[in-house]
């Protein structure tokens, strides 16, 4: 398995954060996973809508948050499934909730608070971390695991250095 | 093969209609008579997973539902002292949801439709809780708005007949309820957040603290409630870092009354521009005291008057479920064996 140095992106704004995400939904191809980590406040789901504006999710769809619906689906270019797993209690249970067919499937799949997968954790991702450093500014910590994801490497590069 | 070419559907009103949910956490089930009497309403969390969890949020899974559902809908027809036999008719709900909880009870319905003969069909969650005002003592008349917060959902509609919904207003990011949640996990209250902060709110200052209510510019009758709980997460990291106590009933009362500003704002104007003189507030966080005391109060002031749906049916229950599939059944619908539930609410569209 082919690991990376992670990437770290500074989001002062809410426009690049909205940048980042559409970047990420435009480059998605089926099967891809996205899992997205950091404290309640730091903004997953925000990142999260603006991937789906990136895979195509029409506009009278609005993202909302999945926490206590725990999976959102949305049309577009291709399917996006949104997971929540906060409330979840361990493997078990995602397991009996079919979810691990969706992560495998012909969509893209952004899952907030992964650590419930576990051992289920897949192999091939991509991991964004979110970190506070100020009340509306954000620091992203992306991390590439697979060998799928060279060339979203490096436009990632190309976005951030024409900041 | 449509289950009302096999079966005649109770003629009149007099029938007595079994409901069954199972959307979210709760399995639950429920007999209504004569289109809008409560024989029995029973919610897995009442009984056995109840004593066994503690009063503990209850193990959230399909398999849940499963171990639930017999025993529940046992419990039900017990308490009303009714057999299937008497049972006219189904009511289930279809979605919107997680399908594989929702289909736990859809299955459940089908089975026992097809087996005992008994017509059923399917409705939409949301309707269940907007109609959940009528099974009070204090109905209104149609036309009305009414606005839906809980857990999952935050949204207004204009309602104008049992079975026609307009939505007018809802959340682009976090549900109401869920905001109570999460900011009770940011002060390590537990879960579910509302009935704590509601409490500890009644002994803090609610202008303590100046959070944002998002407003979302003039004539927009949608929510955000993403920025508030970040705004309280920065409140309570500030707090701390500076070395300062927490004072945790003032951070209760300021949140509460930033989310019942704006759902009383949003209600009214949702009323205002609706041209109807009646608000219903249903839904889990209808249940909380500040919120429709204030509602009421400001509607009152306006020439509004507002319906808060009965407290034991705020929260997810069957009863909403059989009432809102009562009118249906008289207009003669009936559901396909071959349909399926549905994870998206229709109704949840822009018409």
């Amino acid at each position: 398995m082919k690991e990376s140095a992670a990437i770290i992106i500074d989001l002062p704004t809410l426009e690049q954060t909205a940048r980042l995400g559409r970047y990420l939904g435009e480059t998605a191809r089926a099967g891809e996973i996205i899992l997205l980590t950091g404290p309640l406040g730091a903004g997953k789901t925000t990142l999260a809508q603006h991937i789906g504006i990136g895979t195509g999710v029409p506009e009278n769809c609005l993202i909302t948050s999945p926490t206590f619906s725990l999976l959102h689906e949305y049309p577009g270019r291709l399917p996006l499934y949104h997971m929540d797993l906060y409330r979840l209690s361990g493997e078990e249970e995602l397991e009996e909730l079919g979810f691990t067919e969706y992560m495998y499937g012909n969509g893209l799949t952004i899952i907030e608070w992964p650590d419930r997968l576990g051992s289920m954790l897949p192999k091939e991702k991509i991991e964004v971390e979110l970190h506070f450093t100020g009340d509306s500014s954000r620091r992203a910590t992306i991390s590439f695991h697979g060998t799928r994801f060279d060339q979203i490497k490096q436009g990632l590069d190309k976005i951030t250095t024409t900041e | 093969m449509y289950l009302n070419h096999l079966i005649k559907l109770p003629t009149t009103s007099k029938m007595i209609l079994l409901g069954i949910e199972s959307s979210c956490d709760e399995t639950a089930a429920a007999l209504l008579a004569n289109g809008r009497n409560v024989l029995a309403s029973v919610i897995n969390s009442q009984i056995d997973v109840h004593a066994r969890y503690g009063g503990v949020v209850p193990e959230l899974a399909s398999r849940q539902h499963v171990r639930n559902i017999l025993p529940v809908v046992r419990e039900t027809l017990d308490q009303a002292g009714i057999t299937l036999d008497q049972v006219d008719g189904i009511v289930v709900t279809q979605g919107p949801g997680l399908v594989g909880c929702l289909l736990v009870g859809f299955s459940f319905a089908k089975a026992v439709s097809l087996v005992r003969r008994i017509p059923m069909l399917g409705v939409d969650h949301l309707a269940g809780h907007l109609l959940s005002v009528f099974l009070g003592d204090d109905p209104p008349e149609f036309p009305f708005v009414a606005m839906v917060a809980s857990g999952g959902h935050t949204s207004l509609f204009k309602v104008t007949s049992h079975t026609q919904f307009q939505l007018v207003g809802r959340t682009r990011d976090d549900a109401a309820g869920e905001a109570f949640d999460k900011v009770a996990k940011l002060l390590g209250l537990g879960y579910p957040g509302g009935p704590v902060i509601s409490r500890l709110a009644s002994d803090g200052d609610c202008e303590k603290i100046q959070f944002p209510r998002a407003r979302l510019g003039p004539g927009s009758l949608d929510f955000s409630f993403s920025g508030l709980k970040t705004a309280v997460a920065n409140h309570i990291h500030k707090t701390t870092e500076h070395g300062e106590s927490l004072n945790i009933p003032d951070v209760c009362a300021s949140f509460q009354e930033a989310v019942v500003d704006v759902i009383c704002e949003k209600s009214l104007e949702a009323a205002r521009m609706n041209q109807c003189d009646q608000i219903v507030l249903a839904g889990g966080v209808a249940a909380n005291p500040r919120l429709r005391l204030r509602l009421k109060e400001q509607g009152t002031q306006q020439g509004i008057s507002v319906h808060p749906a009965p407290l034991s049916y705020c929260t997810d229950n069957a009863a909403m479920i059989a009432y809102a599939g009562a009118n249906n059944f008289l207009a003669r619908a009936a559901i396909a064996p071959e349909s399926d539930v549905y994870s998206r609410s229709p109704i949840l569209t822009w018409s």
